[in-house]
């Protein structure tokens, strides 16, 4: 019992900024931009993130440091895409070069420093029950945000007018603007809160997951959020799906490390990287017969006729 | 009052010149504003950075040529940035986003140096360094022909597939070091044995580091100027890229051209790598390169996806690196500021790239306002 609940609570901490991140490009892509730069705006974010906490002493403060990094990296990206209407692809990727070289330099002073992580929650008895008690009812406030926010763009997305434009604007952005609606301004909008988004799951490394600042940390999980929106066929549920699925992975490697089967550490450790890929291959290929679900006008370019 | 891009009648060609040289100057001007956030005097930090390098010019028509240090340091560092970038310009312009370069510049310098680590002390001839490099190109071609593959026929995103390669390429070479091909004589060092003479590649001028890949990278450019502006293949290249549809009531397929184009500039990458190898570092080690495979993206959009532009482009980003290797011993700044730099770079050349299509137009009169009738 008490190994089965382990898991579950390292699944889910392994999970969270996976979710965070790729909740957020979620909506981009759903508002028709390809932001391939979510790595380097949660890199940055873990190193805002960790400054911010190191600095005042509060995780809260620490986190809202690392959504407004990622907010600042993404309005750049928004200028160059939707202001001058540059390439996604290449912007995205200038994004992330720029991010792991800013965090880098905003991270070099506090190597070797540590802070005290999130606290989790805890409700007398309640969270003693056995097995499920911990998972459900002793996560920190990260956990439990990322769940909310799900929720919460899943009701945005299906249940409100804005939320329905959002995804017209991603699906034909020439009808949505020839209906009169702010293409480019409903694009930026999306684009900033998926920067905070990005951020905030970069933030969480250093503040809840390991509690000092390591550079490269992000180690290739803005990539991996990437990869689970396509996954999740641009779904909020199926992107938690998916991503406490990822989140599994990565513990599943860690834990076959611990028991030492005598398989490399190198080869347990890429599995998050070929995971990716053979669940991208076999989602495509699945997905090949009925027609792709990606929002018709994802990553091409948009300049409004006056 | 409002500015609004609106579209050129025609490409601009002054634009087309204009945009990388401006985007260079919007870099430097960005630049010196960080030196003074970083409290350094920003007019001597960007000399440091990016004219002391090329001070040594004059150096070059007084015979001393031996002492030069700046430049054939700055060509040794262009040599593996125009050999991926000629590449990966080759995929941009299909519209095929190999982003993997790095990971194919390792395929390739683990392929080409496992010759290298299996010949290690048997006497073996001059043939092994022609067959390191054939090798080098071969591993890298077979690399990148996995997202290849994968996306013409499962239709998996290739920029996500061969990103995630790179990381299995650096796990894959941390492995070997470490494990079967580490020296035993290397006092548990993650290295390989030094590769033997001939299997390092031939220096160019005695005493500096500047070596035979230069030219071969020189020749790739050639053969890809040829290739792009007087084949039926560089026409079938570009034209899918710019006219997918047209190119397809021309017959042209561009299945065949994702496969093409990502096998070349996996080769080209990968012999990048085992150049590389064979001729800086001399033997494998978990890291051989500073993010060339990603910094030569940079290079491929700079130099306008031209295999001269990018020859251009990979000399200037050649010297970020020397520059930021000096500035960081004269002024105490982090080397991620290179990253920072070239991050910039490329934003502003794809912003200013937006001005070969587009002009601005100062709005006067309030929006129009839309709405249904």
């Amino acid at each position: 019992m008490g190994f089965i609940e382990a898991i579950l609570l390292t699944v889910i901490t392994a999970s969270t900024p996976l979710l965070l991140a790729a909740s957020g490009e979620l909506v981009v892509e759903r508002a028709g931009v390809l932001n391939l730069g979510v790595e380097g705006m949660m890199i940055v974010g873990a190193a805002c993130g960790f400054a911010g906490a190191y600095h005042t002493g509060s995780i809260a403060i620490g986190a809202l440091c690392g959504i407004f990094a990622g907010m600042l990296l993404s309005a750049v990206f928004a200028a160059v895409t939707l202001g001058l209407a540059a390439n996604q692809v290449a912007s995205g990727l200038a994004l992330t070069i720029l991010g792991v070289g800013l965090s880098g330099l905003i991270g070099a002073g506090y190597i070797g420093q540590k802070i005290d992580g999130a606290a989790h929650l805890y409700i007398p008895y309640i969270t003693d029950i056995p097995l499920l008690g911990k998972v459900i009812f002793g996560e920190n406030a990260f956990v439990y945000f990322s769940v909310a926010l799900i929720i919460g763009i899943w009701y945005f997305l299906y249940r409100t007018k804005a939320g329905l434009v959002l995804r017209a604007v991603g699906d034909n952005h020439a009808s949505a603007h020839a209906l009169g609606y702010p293409v480019l301004k409903i694009r930026t909008l999306a684009v900033l809160f998926g920067g905070g988004c990005a951020g905030l799951g970069g933030a969480y490394l250093p503040l809840a997951y390991t509690p000092f600042w390591v550079s490269g940390m992000t180690s290739g999980r803005g990539w991996i959020a990437l990869a689970l929106v396509v996954f999740a066929s641009w779904l909020p549920f199926r992107l938690m799906i998916g991503a406490y699925l990822f989140g599994g992975i990565t513990i599943l490697q860690l834990h076959a490390q611990a028991f030492g089967l005598g398989i490399p550490s190198q080869l347990m450790s890429s599995l998050p990287y070929l995971a990716t890929i053979v669940v991208l291959v076999a989602i495509s290929w699945w997905r090949g017969r009925a027609g792709s679900p990606a929002p018709a006008s994802l990553g091409l370019a948009f300049v409004p006729d006056r | 009052m409002r500015l609004a891009l609106e579209r050129r009648a025609e490409r601009s060609i002054v634009m087309a010149l204009v945009s990388p040289l401006l985007a260079i100057a919007l870099t430097l001007a960005t630049g010196a504003l960080l030196f003074w956030l970083l409290g350094k005097p920003p007019l001597q930090a960007l000399k440091i950075y990016f004219l002391d390098p090329l001070a040594e010019i004059p150096q070059l028509f007084s015979g001393k040529r031996s002492e030069l240090f700046f430049l054939p340091e700055i060509i040794v560092k262009a040599t593996p940035l125009v050999l991926i970038a000629v590449g990966l310009s080759l995929c941009y312009l299909a519209n095929a986003w190999n982003i993997g370069a790095e990971g194919q510049f390792l395929a390739g310098a683990i392929t080409g140096g496992w010759l290298a680590v299996v010949t290690h002390g048997t006497g073996a001839g001059y043939w092994v360094l022609p067959a390191m490099l054939v090798l080098g190109a071969l591993g890298g071609a077979a690399y990148a022909l996995i997202p290849a593959l994968l996306k013409v026929r499962f239709g998996a995103s290739e920029i996500l597939t061969s990103l995630m390669l790179v990381y299995v390429a650096e796990l894959l070479l941390d492995y070997l070091v470490r494990g079967p091909w580490r020296d035993p004589k290397g006092f548990n060092f993650p290295t390989t044995a030094e590769f033997d003479p001939v299997a390092a590649m031939p220096t160019l001028i005695e005493g500096s580091r500047l070596h035979l890949g230069a030219i071969i990278a020189l020749l790739v450019v050639i053969w890809a100027t040829v290739m792009l502006g007087r084949t039926l293949r560089g026409f079938e290249i570009k034209l899918v890229g710019a006219a997918p549809r047209a190119a397809r009531f021309a017959g042209f397929n561009d299945k065949t051209l994702t496969v093409l184009t990502f096998a070349i500039s996996g080769a080209l990458a990968g012999l990048a790598g085992i150049i590389e190898v064979s001729a800086t570092v001399n033997h494998l080690q978990p890291n051989i390169s500073p993010g060339y495979g990603f910094t030569a993206i940079i290079v491929a959009f700079l130099g306008r996806l031209n295999p001269v532009g990018i020859l251009v482009a990979a000399l200037f980003l050649a010297l970020t690196f020397i520059g930021g290797e000096s500035a960081q011993i004269a002024l105490k700044v982090p080397l991620d500021l290179t990253k920072v730099f070239q991050g910039i770079l490329l934003f502003y050349v794809l912003a200013c790239d937006t001005l070969i299509l587009y002009r601005f137009r100062v709005l006067l009169a309030p929006k129009a306002v839309h709405g249904v009738h």
